[in-house]
């Protein structure tokens, strides 16, 4: 089935500037693979060199954390909105 | 390129910098962003600090916050264009921190300094490239009287 994934605004360039991008899939890993298969240049922004998930990016199925469903096994539907979101964090301590 | 934003939505992450104070705030900044790079703030989102460890010197932004915020901002047409942090009793340029836990490349992060509860300095920074050539490089901040 087809549902849409939410690019953030650092990884526009690496995704034909699209924000939207609709991909088919049964579950939230299948989506990624979509994701990276039509736009290649994504991977090493999202995934290390194992394959996982790099550490700053967050997958957010609707409005939860996939860590905290079945990671990239939650499966999904028609009407799913995958986002994703790269975390804000720093301060003036080291 | 610069950053542009009314002078209302600057006193308002300028202000939101003194009411959390000696904390640091944090935030979103949408809007509008050009062909040539060129950003302007159209809706400035106070955010909570998780950081809850650490308030007074670190800020975390909740993923599922920017989740909303991120999917408000497509919906109505804009996109997260920057961020906002405070430092308090600090000055408002970056830190090592800042630019070790930054990913959003070619996003604006606007530091305030806040010193005893008053917003004294705002600077914005751009965030250029990926990994170990990440960095930080001034931004013009243009304040716009409406």
């Amino acid at each position: 089935m087809s549902i849409k994934i939410l690019i953030p605004t650092p990884l526009r360039p690496y995704a034909g500037k699209q924000s939207i991008i609709e991909v088919t899939a049964q579950t939230v890993d299948q989506a990624l693979s979509d994701l990276v298969a039509q736009h290649p240049d994504l991977r090493k922004h999202l995934f290390s060199e194992d394959g996982k998930l790099r550490s700053f990016v967050n997958v957010y199925l609707n409005d939860e954390d996939i860590r905290y469903l079945s990671k990239g096994a939650t499966p999904v539907k028609e009407t799913d909105t995958i986002s994703i979101v790269p975390s804000v964090a720093g301060g003036v301590r080291p | 390129m610069a950053l542009t934003i009314p002078l209302t939505l600057y006193d308002q992450l300028r202000h939101h910098g003194e009411v959390t104070y000696p904390h640091e705030c944090c935030g979103v900044l949408v809007g509008e962003i050009d062909e040539a790079g060129g950003k302007a703030v159209k809706t400035v989102v106070q955010c909570g600090n998780t950081r809850t460890d650490s308030p007074a010197n670190r800020y975390h932004i909740s993923p599922t916050e920017l989740v909303r915020i991120q999917r408000e901002a497509l919906l109505a047409g804009h996109d997260v264009v920057g961020f906002y942090h405070s430092h308090p009793d600090h000055p408002a340029r970056w830190s090592a921190t800042d630019l070790a836990e930054a990913h959003w490349t070619g996003c604006s992060y606007v530091i305030t300094s806040v010193e005893k509860g008053q917003a004294v300095f705002t600077n914005s920074f751009l965030l250029l490239d990926h990994d170990e050539a990440k960095r930080f490089e001034d931004e013009a901040l243009e304040v716009i009287e409406e």
